[in-house]
């Protein structure tokens, strides 16, 4: 049989989601970014959240996620989605909001604010792009930057002497009171896409029944940034980035 | 609640009770003095069990101006309160908010600085409010309260003023008008809008696309330059029209007057018991109170410019709005400032030195 | 038995050639294209071996573009 005798809508298995902006993305190839963006988009489609949804994007590469994603955006400050979103949760009770942030965002200039909405509980869904540098200006070192991984900024590599160590942000998120939900995942292998997908569904049901706070992380590429082409980004990822990141859930309540 | 009441109470506590009766959404606040009693007197009245009013408590100055950016565009009516310090951190989000042309009210309740200064009243942060204070060219709509009673009435103006032009609204108190105790009329109750009411008054708002087929989206963001310059000359627009429709003051004794004094807040009732006392004594003076300090009263000032000799401009600053009646008079004018700076406020007698000093009366 | 069949169709302007779908498709289906490229300059993917698909959506799962429609039927 030939293959193009079952292109018909009875056999279609996937197709773009709706929600997807017609646009294409700004985003390099290869880019993190786009998987998370189709999840939510798939997501929000499923779950009947199209007309209740605020969506909080941050300052980073995903500063224009609100072109890609079909419904209502904030564009929040640096580091400020969490406090944006506080407000939103806060007087529509009945909506479903979630903050869309970067490492630089959630973990460095907006820690504060990451810290005290889910200390608080707040009834929304952060979704968390750890790839370990800053992509959109070029390339400078992440408050998740590896030790020894070479950025603008570390040209030799991160020193803990100079620069500190990285941040293991979700695992603090864990052991706040506010948090129902934490869960480091990724987005290299289609089994892990999938496990990505479903943990989003459970954190925005939890924001959907007032759970509390949940954060799913993605540990992610930046295949520019890292000076990997895409698929040995992933490559780089797994020997690297788990091994201090380490997938799965860190709380579920 | 009574739709109006007589009572007596501190300016800070008149914003709040205000602030309920505006009809407000939600407030976001962070504890500095002497402003402290804003939120305070929020959380004592509890106004989400009867308006369903939000307030909280944020973990700092730059969350809260951040709350107020989000849920200002959601179309809520929410505003922020704040002494200078913590004023100056909440200026990026003012900006954003300016920006993004979302309404919203910001109170400063000011304090002498720079930096951590004093908890002492000042009016040094008139550059601030005034002149953009954040990044970027924009205003804020600028209401500077004399009485108590101004405190609990501004909450309502701003708030509508701010609606009316998308244009975020700003209270600039000073530290004495927050904290003394005056009669004070509460204004009349007004219900929060309903959704329905902020969908058709907010089409821009993000509340969810709630059956809108294309979806709102607040940013202050656009790459193209040639965009972001529309951008900016419909802000510069707007502003115009504010200047043109919005200027608030007050004249006391200008119809003959030979001497004027431009003052505001509650330094304008300090020059006022002055000016009672240089005319008793045959100095022929009168006031100006910019009651919106942007817009600023350039023509009248300018109206009365012909008329006197000489201005003198009385602030709790090293002269700042002398720089705006200079402005609007011109260099042929002889302009004089007289401040007090640190925390100390002036006594009417220290106004009347100044002023037979610099116009050798 | 029942055999599985399955097709994919690329939209070949929104891709950005990233290889993540070559790499993760399991029967060697896709490859990028060696010399042609797209309207933005992209090797773009395209079905080397059309027959070999079993429709299972990998490559649709990683791209990161979702610029990939998967159809799949058993026959029986």
């Amino acid at each position: 049989m030939n293959p193009n005798d079952i292109i018909k809508p009875e056999n279609l298995v996937y197709a773009r989601p709706r929600l997807l902006d017609e646009r294409n993305t700004h985003y390099c190839p290869g880019c993190s970014h786009g998987v998370v963006h189709r999840l939510l988009a798939e997501l929000i489609d499923e779950m009947g959240l199209e007309d209740k949804t605020i969506g909080v994007a941050p300052v980073g590469c995903a500063v224009f996620a609100y072109n890609y994603i079909d419904v209502d955006w904030v564009e929040a400050a640096h580091g400020r989605a969490p406090a944006v979103a506080t407000a939103l949760n806060r007087l529509n009770p009945e909506k479903f909001v979630f903050t869309y942030q970067g490492d630089g965002d959630l973990a460095a200039i907006g820690t504060a604010e990451t810290i005290h909405a889910a200390n608080r509980g707040e009834n929304i869904v952060m979704v968390f792009i750890n790839n370990a540098i800053y992509g959109m200006t070029g390339g400078q070192m992440a408050p998740t930057t590896l030790l020894g991984q070479k950025t603008a900024t570390t040209p030799y590599g991160r020193r803990a002497d100079l620069n500190g160590f990285p941040i293991k942000i979700s695992d603090i998120l864990a052991g706040l009171d506010g948090t129902c939900y934490v869960t480091r995942q990724a987005v290299h292998t289609p089994a892990a896409v999938r496990k990505t997908k479903a943990a989003l569904k459970k954190a925005i049901q939890n924001a959907l029944d007032k759970k509390g706070t949940s954060v799913v992380e993605v540990v992610s590429t930046c295949n520019s940034g890292w000076k990997l082409s895409p698929a040995k980004s992933n490559q780089w990822m797994e020997e690297n980035m788990f091994a201090k990141y380490p997938l799965g859930d860190l709380k579920n309540v | 609640m009574e739709q109006e009441e007589i009572k007596l109470m501190k300016g800070n506590e008149a914003i709040a009770h205000a602030a309920i009766r505006a009809g407000f959404d939600g407030y976001f606040g962070y504890p500095i003095t002497p402003q402290s009693e804003v939120l305070e007197t929020l959380e004592d009245l509890m106004p989400w069990e009867t308006t369903g009013m939000v307030v909280l408590q944020a973990e700092s100055e730059v969350a809260a101006i951040n709350m107020v950016y989000g849920g200002a565009a959601s179309g809520k009516a929410v505003m922020t309160s704040s002494s200078s310090p913590g004023v100056s951190l909440k200026q990026e989000g003012i900006s954003y908010i300016a920006a993004a042309e979302l309404p919203a009210l910001i109170v400063n309740v000011m304090r002498g600085g720079p930096g951590l200064g004093t908890i002492q009243p000042s009016q040094a942060d008139y550059f601030q409010a005034t002149k953009g204070g954040g990044h970027g060219d924009y205003r804020l709509i600028v209401l500077s309260p004399a009485t108590v009673q101004e405190m609990a009435d501004f909450v309502g103006m701003g708030m509508d003023l701010s609606f009316k032009y998308r244009v975020p609204a700003m209270i600039l108190a000073d530290g004495v008008v927050g904290q003394m105790m005056e009669k004070v009329v509460l204004p009349p109750v007004r219900p929060r809008r309903t959704e329905a009411q902020i969908a058709e008054q907010c089409p821009w708002a993000a509340t969810g696309k709630d059956g809108r087929k294309h979806r709102n989206v607040v940013t202050s963001l656009e790459m193209e330059p040639d965009k972001m310059e529309k951008n900016n000359l419909r802000l510069q627009e707007r502003y115009h029209e504010i200047e043109n429709n919005e200027v608030r003051f007050q004249e006391y004794f200008t119809d003959d007057a030979e001497y004027l004094i431009v003052a505001f807040g509650s330094i304008a009732r300090i020059c006022l018991k002055a000016i009672e006392e240089a005319r008793a004594q045959g100095i022929k003076i009168g006031l100006l109170r910019p009651i919106t300090l942007w817009p600023f009263p350039t023509k009248e000032i300018e109206r009365l410019g012909k008329q006197v000799k000489g201005i003198l401009t009385v602030e709790l600053n090293a002269g700042q709005m002398i720089e705006d009646v200079r402005l609007a008079v011109g260099k042929d004018m002889p302009v004089y400032h007289f401040g007090r700076m640190g925390g100390i406020v002036p006594n009417p007698n220290e106004v009347i030195d100044a002023l037979k000093k610099h116009f050798k009366i | 038995m029942a055999k599985v069949i399955g097709a994919v169709v690329i939209d070949k302007d929104r891709c950005k050639g990233c290889d993540l779908c070559v790499v993760a498709c399991p029967t060697d289906v896709l490859l990028l294209q060696p010399k042609e490229v797209n309207d933005r300059g992209y090797h773009y993917a395209f079905t080397a071996q059309p027959e070999a698909c079993i429709g299972c959506a990998s490559c649709a799962t990683v791209c990161p573009d979702a610029c990939i429609t998967v159809y799949r039927q058993v026959i029986k």
